[in-house]
Formats: structure tokens, C-alpha cells, sequence
């Protein structure tokens, strides 16, 4: 071991060295970068995260490192006031998934995006309406037949957390059918599906990721897209469907759409040479095959915004999640 | 540091009992308190945010209330140490929670150097050459093993951004 | 039989000069990790992930999961050397561990807790490699209602151990239940008992109370009694993990109960926390010396470690099968897998055979390798504690405050290691007992978490915990480790009424 750490001491300083150089042009990190993440280690954005800081260590694409810190608590408060509190610091940046609006709303945390810089959005998740195989609804008619006909809540659908996206697309899909679920959230994505395969929930919104694995086991089956347009991906993955072959909700009569929002942000008061820098980075960071094969495993949707049109973006998503959430009665002090 | 000082007083055990049930009755309290304001009854879809903690809550006070009786009837004039055991016990805490109480303004690592030379020097006794040698190799291993190695940032102060660490 | 080929198969991959080096820096790294408290398996596993992102994935997952192996050994280190669990699995291992050590007999506990650990291990690998797909689809029938109910066993087994006034222990277990409430409501979302206050919004993190009520109490009562660390007379050569060998096998009875209850609770998926403290509370009342657990007692050593290593590695069997990690570790593990692009699930055994039979011979390999890495430093882990307590103690402060720091990246956490420090001294001069507040810290969220997910289901039927087969015996059973003490005062009375 100890060689090692000599080495990596005197990189350090080889290092050190070659930033005091460097810095003559345009802004760069002197520091290592604190990469948040406002949720548990394992999860989603925990998995982009870290294939970020993987395929940045690997492409050597940054000077200093990059490290992902998770910062979890009260559904990823935690982490937004740390990187609010950190005003000025180019140093730390953040990912984001939907409890950038979920969060304030639900616990009346003193936090809003405006607090922090956006930088860029990453990618878009997609969310898909699973049901277990052995079911007999084949398409999203017989499906909601079949919910319909029910007591009134005695459906389950289970999703991950509470009053956060899975149990908001559930809300939306009891409105646009007039219907009642009873919703179960599970800590993870990986649970809510593996309780759908042991029929203890009746169906789930999971992201495709999450779920790919029991739909190519035969154990799932997708019934529809909570996108304006099918997924782009056409390669086969169970019975010769693709995720393009599964159809857009809103087109089978379930008029709910829903993507959540990868993106990342940095701290308040973030110059502009700061944000370019990492924009900059980013763009690298997407134009790797590790990137773009990681796109194709979790069938994401890969818009690519930034500056004004990824604030504008933001600001509009907010607005709905702001309708959505009060119509639900999710929001904090109700 | 096995020096023990002669005198035998100290407080009484019995102090002591009293003194942590009414602690942990108060705690009782404040739970119950908060589980209050998260709602306690049973909704529709089972129990709400506050129904268990009220229970624990109400759990701990009657508990407590039980322990604060059986500790007033105690009355073998234990004590719970004697003085000078308290001093060493507090010669560790006192030096420990300003340790810990300096950390988020000058940093871990010149905390933790001050911290150990303090505890080697005054309560170990030994030379400054061995002080100082572990006060500052230590302090230097844990940040090439932590952010070097396993890049985990500890928290740093006003001294290591001077030095650009 | 084609197991078996494959099996073979794997064993050639992980052979490879490349692996074998892996998995011995794996394994040093491991236990490095395990030993620091706060830097846990699952952080370690997760902090080093991207560097194994270059590596071909059956490399980089046998790298990690030696990792995992590393750490869960090592965690064993400063629970028995210091009363400080490095992770949350080895604090059963402190209550019989730690007064071997004070006892001078640090080595044979160390041995005792690596070689039990290597036993649970092995058991379930080999059970993974010869039942897998049957026992992935078990844990599919595990809904809200019997994960409680595994939770609820689990408490059953282990409360009503104690030798503290009653009502003691029910204060101590209920200061952790409620501790374990503080933060986000999993099932409301809603926050409680925070009281506005930020670095509440985590709630208490169990390793943090656990660092200061064990760890830094124990520095305290140390002082106060004025003394070094005992121990410092261990003899300390490896003819002490010989010695301890000869003895191990009179207890396989314990051993073979543990890995049973490890394995199980790996599968379900409860994980190696509960797993160990259930394992303990049983081997505690069945053992022939159970009143003198808590002593120094080797038997108390082998129960919780055996268990706990079997549940860490057979979680790993739901996680490659079903994609459910059965651990926080796994978890991370799982991240790993599907950034290497291999999707866990069901056809993960079938078309990834290399990935998979590779990982499970890694897993014999590992397991063999860290017992061998391990046992030749148990001399070297005794002999820390002839280090004088005056150069010692600050050494151990300041790790137990980077350990507290580095759970959720807070000072405040240090300082609440140091208030709970505090509490541990007092409270323990007291005689309040601090194990059934560790647990009811560890298991209280989940357990009203699967509790109220149940009530969802049920639509606020309790009878969901009596609605079949396999819920309903596992409930009866946790009421039977309950009442045990007063069923065999029962049949006791009733033999003498007999006769």
C-alpha cells in the first residue's frame, strides 16, 4: 500500500503544480469538485452520479476530482440546503431528480431551484406503466376495465417515497380515469418492481431501468409510455419488442404525461466562466460510449438543454408540480 | 493518570437515577410533543406520521415515571463516583467537546493535532518528541487516506486553504 | 450437474493471476475500510466503484465484492478490540467480544469471530451455488406483512434477555424507537419530530449513537476507573488461533443455527444486522452457558459473527436474481452491475454465465483469502492493545469523529456522537441497558415502515399479519421467543405438577 499512497501524493503535488500554470485561461476547479447527491447511495441519480465521475476519471476530462457525496436526508433537503448554504462556492455541484420540486413542496423546506445555478439538463427519465405478466390485460383498455371494475381502492400501486413522482403519475392517472388506487411506496425502484413480480402490488410506474430486467425475465409486462412520443430505442428486448413498440399512454386513453428531470445545478452566485466550464465538461462527458451506452440501458430520453432554455424548462416544470401536488393535496401544511 | 485522589465524596447514586429519569421523561415529553403536531390518530390507510411516535412517547414518560419512583425509594447512600473519578472522566469530556466544538471553524485536521498533543502532554504525560511525532502523523495519514486514497473529503479550515489542499 | 461445470468454469476465471491480485487488494481494502468506523461497506464499496468502472465487469465485481468480504471482517476488529462496531452488524459482536479482550483474550476472539465468519460465509455460498433459482423465488413471497413480521421475530428474539429492572429496558428501547421516528416519514412523506431543525432531517443515524454509546461511554468508564485498557498481557502469537480452533468445534450446534438464521434472513431480505442480534438472543437462550453471556463468552462471539457473514453474503442471491439488494452494500453493488451494463433479474443466471459463476467462485476465493489475510494479523490487531492508553485514546477519539463525520458528511453529527457518548457513561452507571436501544434503533423504521406498508395493503385490516401460511408462522414464532421465558417457567411448574 504504501507505494501507492506515495504516488498518489506525488501527483498530488505534480498536480498542484501543473494547476499554478494552467490558470491563465478560462476558469477551471483548484479544488477537488463535491458532486451531491440529494438521495441514498444505489438509487438513480446515486448510479448517474457515479458513472459521471467514472467516465470522468476514465477520459482524464477533469484536473482535480470529482466526488460524489450523498446527502440524503429528509428526501434529499439535506443536500439542497447544503449546496443553497454554499453560495459562491464553484466547488460543489449537484444532481437533481424530481424532489428538487417535490421536496419544498411536501415539507415546507426554506428551499426553491432559483436558490441554485442551473447548469445543464443531463438526460430525462422515462416512466412506464408495469403490470405482472400473469395478468390477463394485454393493452391499457383492458387494464383500466379492469380498475374500474373494482372496488374502489383496492387496487395497489406501489412507486418509491411519498408524495414524490411515482405516487404524483399516480394521482394523474386516478384523475384521468376517474378511479381510486391505493398507493404503497417501497424505499427503492428494484423493491416496487420485485413486489409487483410477487403480486403484492397490482401495478407500478417504474423507470425502465428499474424494471427491464423482470420484463425481459417475462415476468413484467409494459402496457404504456408516460411520454408525448414512444421511446427511440429499437432494440429487441423481450418477444421481440422494443421499448419503441411500447405505446404513449396518452395515445391508449390515459392522458398523463410524465419525465423526470436529470439534471445538474451549481451553487448560488456562480460566475459565468464557472457554469461554461462545466457545461463544457458535460458535453464531453455525453459525447463517451460509456455515456451514451449507459442512455441505452436505461432507455432515457437524452435532451440535452442548458442556459436559458434549461431555466425556462425548469421554471414551467415547477409551475406544474406546483398544480399537480395541490390538486393531490401533497402539499406541506395540509 | 492512575493517581487517585483521597478524598471519598461525591455525588450520591441516588441523585444520579433521579436526575436521568426526569431526563428521559422530558425527552418523553418532547416527543410526544412533536408526534402531536404530525397527527396521532388512525387515518383511513392505517396509522399517521405521529401515531407510533405518541405511543413510544407516552411509553418513555410512563417508564420513566415508574424508574423516577423506584430511584427515590433507593436509599443505600451509594455513591455514583467519587469527585476525582468525575475529573478524569470530565478531563476527557471538557477537551473533547471543544475538539469537537472547533471542528466546523478551524477544520478536523488541525483540531484533531491540537486534541492529541493536549490529551499525550497533559494526561499521558509524555515527551514532546513522541507528542509531537503522533499529534501531526496521524492527522497526516487520516488526509492521505481519506482524501487522497478514498477521496472523502473531511471537513478542512482557514489553515488548509492557506496550504490550497 | 452442469452447476458443478460451471462452477469449474468460474473457478478458472477468478484463477486468472489479474483476479487473484484483485482480490487481494480487495480484500486489504476491505478491511482498511471496515476497521475505520463511519467509512462502512457500502460507502467504501461505492467511493471506489468508479475506479473499477475501466476493468472488465468480472474483474471489477470480484475486486468489489472482496471489498465487501474485507469489510464485513474487519468490522469485527474494533468491536472486539475497543467496544467500537466499525459497521452496524458487529455491534452483537462487541456484547461477548469485547470482555474477551478486556479478559486478555483478544486473540482468541478475534480468531474465534474471523473463523466463524469464514464458516458462515462458506455455508452460504454453497447453498447459493446449489439452490439458487429456489430460493430467489422464496423471497418473492416475501410482501410488507412478512417482512414484518421477520422484523418482529427478530425483536422478539433478542428482547427479554436483559438482567436491567424492566422498566428500564423499556425506557432504553423506547429512547430508540423513538430516535429511529426522527426525519422523513417514509410513508407520508412528512417530516416529524425535526422541529425546524435542519440536521434533524436525517434523524439519528444508528452508527452515530452506536460509536458514542459504546465507543466513546467506554473511554469514560476507562477514566473514570483510572485504568489503561486491559488486555495488555495478551500473548500474542498465532498459536492462539490454533488453540482456539481446537475449541471451536464443541460449538457447532451454535454455528450451524447461525448460519441457518443468517442465510435466511440474507435471502428475505432483512440483511446482517438483525440477522446477527437474532442469532445472539437465540444462541443466548438455548446455550448451556447462556446466563454467562455478556461475559466474555466465546459462544457469543460465533453466534453473531457466523450469522451476520452468512446473511452479507447470501443477500447477495437476491440481488443477482431479483435485482432487490439485501443489503445497503449490495445496493451499491446493484448500481455497479447495471453502470457495467449486466441488468440483474432472473436472466442474469442464463445469459451471463461467465459474470455469474466467476462472482460465486470469487466468493469461495475471497472468503478463503481474507481468513488467511486476517488470521495471520490477529498477533498484530492484539497487540494494539498493549499501545498505552494515554497515546490510545486521543487516537481513538479523533477516528471516532471522522467516523461520525463521514456518515452524513456533518459536524453536527460529531457533536451528537459526543452528547451520546455522554449518555452511553451515564446511562450505563445506571444500569440501563444499551443493547435493546441499539436495535430498536436499527429495526424500529423498518419495522413500522413494513408495518404501515401492510396496513395500505390491507386497507387497515390487521389481519394482514395472520393471512397466510408462511406470515402467520413466522408472527407465532416471534410470539413464542417472546413469552419463551415464561413457557419454560410453564413447563417447568407443569413437569414438577406431574411428578
Amino acid at each position: 500500500m504504501k507505494p501507492f499512497i506515495l504516488n498518489v501524493a506525488l501527483a498530488a503535488i505534480a498536480m498542484s503544480c501543473a494547476n499554478g500554470t494552467a490558470s491563465r485561461a478560462a476558469w477551471e476547479p483548484a479544488r477537488p469538485v463535491e458532486f451531491i447527491v440529494p438521495a441514498g447511495t444505489g438509487g438513480g441519480a446515486d448510479q448517474m452520479a457515479r458513472t459521471i465521475q467514472g467516465i470522468v476519471t476514465k477520459h482524464n476530462l477533469m484536473k482535480q476530482p470529482l466526488v460524489v457525496i450523498n446527502k440524503a436526508g429528509g428526501a434529499g433537503g439535506e443536500g439542497f440546503l447544503d449546496v443553497k448554504t454554499s453560495s459562491g462556492n464553484p466547488h460543489k455541484i449537484i444532481i437533481t431528480l424530481s424532489n428538487l420540486f417535490t421536496t419544498p413542496l411536501a415539507t415546507g423546506i426554506p428551499f426553491n431551484w432559483k436558490d441554485l445555478t442551473p447548469v445543464a439538463m443531463l438526460a430525462l427519465d422515462e416512466f412506464v406503466l408495469w403490470v405482472n405478466a400473469e395478468k390477463p390485460y394485454s393493452s391499457v383498455k383492458d387494464y383500466v376495465d379492469a380498475v374500474k371494475k373494482a372496488p374502489s381502492g383496492s387496487f395497489k400501486m406501489g412507486g418509491t417515497g411519498s408524495k414524490q413522482e411515482d405516487q404524483i403519475i399516480t394521482v394523474g392517472i386516478e384523475k384521468a380515469i376517474d378511479t381510486k388506487f391505493t398507493y404503497i411506496p417501497y424505499k427503492g425502484g428494484g423493491e416496487v418492481a420485485v413486489q409487483l413480480v410477487g403480486n403484492h402490488v397490482d401495478s407500478t410506474v417504474n423507470n425502465p431501468i428499474e424494471a427491464v430486467a423482470q420484463w425481459r425475465g417475462g415476468k413484467l409486462r409494459p402496457l404504456c409510455v408516460f411520454d408525448a412520443q414512444p421511446m427511440a430505442y429499437d432494440e429487441p428486448i423481450a418477444d421481440g419488442k422494443a421499448w419503441k413498440d411500447i405505446p404513449t399512454c396518452k395515445s391508449q386513453g390515459l392522458a398523463m404525461e410524465y419525465l423526470m428531470l436529470r439534471g445538474i445545478f451549481m451553487a448560488p452566485k456562480a460566475t459565468k466562466d464557472q457554469v461554461e466550464y462545466y457545461v463544457e465538461l458535460f458535453k464531453k462527458v455525453r459525447a463517451t460510449p460509456e455515456w451514451q451506452e449507459f442512455m441505452k440501458s436505461g432507455a432515457f430520453n437524452t435532451t440535452f438543454l442548458t442556459g436559458a432554455d434549461y431555466a425556462k424548462w425548469v421554471e414551467a416544470e415547477e409551475k406544474r408540480h406546483q398544480g399537480l401536488m395541490k390538486e393531490a393535496g401533497f402539499l406541506s401544511g395540509n | 493518570m492512575t493517581e487517585r485522589s483521597g478524598s471519598e465524596s461525591g455525588p450520591a447514586h441516588k441523585t444520579l437515577e433521579i436526575g436521568i429519569a426526569l431526563l428521559i421523561g422530558v425527552f418523553g415529553l418532547v416527543v410526544i410533543f412533536g408526534s402531536l403536531k404530525a397527527g396521532i390518530n388512525w387515518g383511513a390507510e392505517g396509522p399517521r406520521a405521529g401515531f407510533f411516535p405518541f405511543y413510544i412517547g407516552v411509553a418513555i414518560v410512563g417508564a420513566s415515571a415508574i424508574n423516577l419512583w423506584s430511584a427515590r425509594r433507593d436509599g443505600d447512600g451509594r455513591l455514583f463516583a467519587e469527585w476525582g473519578q468525575l475529573r478524569q472522566v470530565m478531563s476527557v469530556v471538557v477537551p473533547t467537546a471543544i475538539y469537537v466544538g472547533a471542528m466546523p471553524f478551524i477544520g478536523l485536521y488541525v483540531a484533531s493535532m491540537v486534541f492529541i498533543a493536549w490529551f499525550m502532554r497533559w494526561l499521558g504525560g509524555y515527551r514532546w518528541l513522541t507528542t509531537i511525532a503522533v499529534a501531526v502523523g496521524m492527522p497526516v495519514l487520516t488526509y492521505l487516506v481519506f482524501e487522497r486514497w478514498f477521496l472523502v473529503p473531511l471537513p478542512k479550515g482557514p489553515f488548509e486553504e492557506w496550504l490550497g489542499l | 450437474m452442469e452447476e458443478l461445470a460451471n462452477l469449474f468454469h468460474g473457478f478458472a476465471v477468478a484463477l486468472q493471476p489479474y483476479n487473484i491480485m484483485l482480490m487481494i487488494i480487495g480484500i486489504t481494502l476491505g478491511v482498511i475500510i471496515g476497521v475505520l468506523p463511519g467509512l462502512g461497506g457500502a460507502n467504501g464499496v461505492a467511493i471506489l466503484l468508479p475506479l473499477t468502472f475501466s476493468m472488465p465487469p468480472t474483474s471489477a465485481i470480484i475486486m468489489l465484492s472482496c471489498i465487501y468480504w474485507g469489510a464485513l471482517f474487519g468490522g469485527a476488529i474494533t468491536s472486539i478490540l475497543f467496544n467500537i462496531p466499525g459497521e452496524p452488524w458487529s455491534v452483537a459482536t462487541t456484547f461477548d467480544g469485547y470482555p474477551m479482550a478486556q479478559q486478555g483474550r483478544p486473540g482468541e476472539a478475534l480468531t474465534a469471530a474471523f473463523t466463524s465468519s469464514f464458516v458462515g460465509a462458506l455455508f452460504a455460498v454453497i447453498m447459493i451455488t446449489l439452490v439458487a433459482p429456489l430460493v430467489a423465488g422464496f423471497a418473492l413471497r416475501f410482501g410488507p406483512a412478512e417482512k414484518f413480521a421477520v422484523y418482529f421475530l427478530a425483536f422478539c428474539s433478542f428482547v427479554g434477555l436483559s438482567k436491567e429492572p424492566p422498566f428500564k429496558t423499556i425506557a432504553a428501547m423506547m429512547m430508540g424507537f423513538a430516535l429511529a421516528a426522527v426525519g422523513l416519514d417514509s410513508i407520508t412523506g412528512q417530516l416529524r419530530l425535526t422541529f425546524g431543525v435542519t440536521e434533524l432531517l436525517n434523524g439519528f443515524d444508528f452508527l452515530i449513537a452506536v460509536i458514542g454509546l459504546f465507543g466513546i461511554g467506554e473511554i469514560l468508564l476507562t477514566m473514570e476507573e483510572g485504568l489503561a485498557f486491559r488486555g495488555g498481557t495478551a500473548t500474542i502469537n498465532l498459536r492462539v488461533v490454533l488453540q482456539t480452533w481446537r475449541e471451536l468445534p464443541a460449538y457447532w450446534m451454535t454455528s450451524l443455527r447461525s448460519c441457518l438464521i443468517g442465510c435466511w434472513m440474507g435471502v428475505t431480505p432483512a440483511g446482517a444486522t438483525p440477522a446477527s442480534f437474532m442469532s445472539y438472543g437465540i444462541a443466548k437462550r438455548l446455550a448451556r452457558r447462556g446466563n454467562n453471556f455478556g461475559k466474555g463468552e466465546i459462544e457469543g462471539v460465533i453466534a453473531p459473527e457466523t450469522a451476520a457473514h452468512a446473511a452479507g453474503t447470501s443477500a447477495l442471491l437476491p440481488m443477482l436474481s431479483l435485482g432487490v439488494p439485501g443489503s445497503p452494500t449490495a445496493a451499491v453493488l446493484l448500481g455497479g452491475l447495471l453502470i457495467w451494463g449486466l441488468q440483474p433479474g432472473p436472466m442474469l443466471f442464463v445469459e451471463q454465465k461467465e459474470f455469474v459463476w466467476g462472482l460465486i467462485a470469487s466468493m469461495y476465493l475471497g472468503n478463503l483469502a481474507g481468513l488467511l489475510v486476517v488470521l495471520t494479523c490477529v498477533p498484530i490487531f492484539a497487540a494494539i492493545l498493549r499501545v498505552p492508553f494515554g497515546i490510545i485514546a486521543p487516537l481513538i477519539l479523533v477516528l471516532c469523529a471522522i467516523g461520525a463525520y463521514s456518515v452524513h458528511n456533518s459536524t453536527f453529527d460529531v457533536m451528537l456522537m459526543l452528547v451520546f457518548g455522554v449518555l452511553g457513561y451515564l446511562l450505563k452507571k445506571c444500569n440501563y441497558p444499551l443493547a435493546p436501544l441499539v436495535l430498536a434503533i436499527v429495526l424500529g423504521d423498518k419495522a413500522e415502515e413494513a408495518f404501515r406498508q401492510s396496513l395500505l395493503g390491507s386497507q387497515g385490516s390487521l389481519g394482514v399479519f395472520f393471512s397466510n401460511g408462511l406470515v402467520s408462522t413466522i408472527m407465532a414464532l416471534g410470539l413464542v421467543a417472546l413469552f419463551w421465558s415464561a413457557i419454560q417457567e410453564g413447563y417447568s411448574r407443569l413437569r414438577t405438577a406431574m411428578a
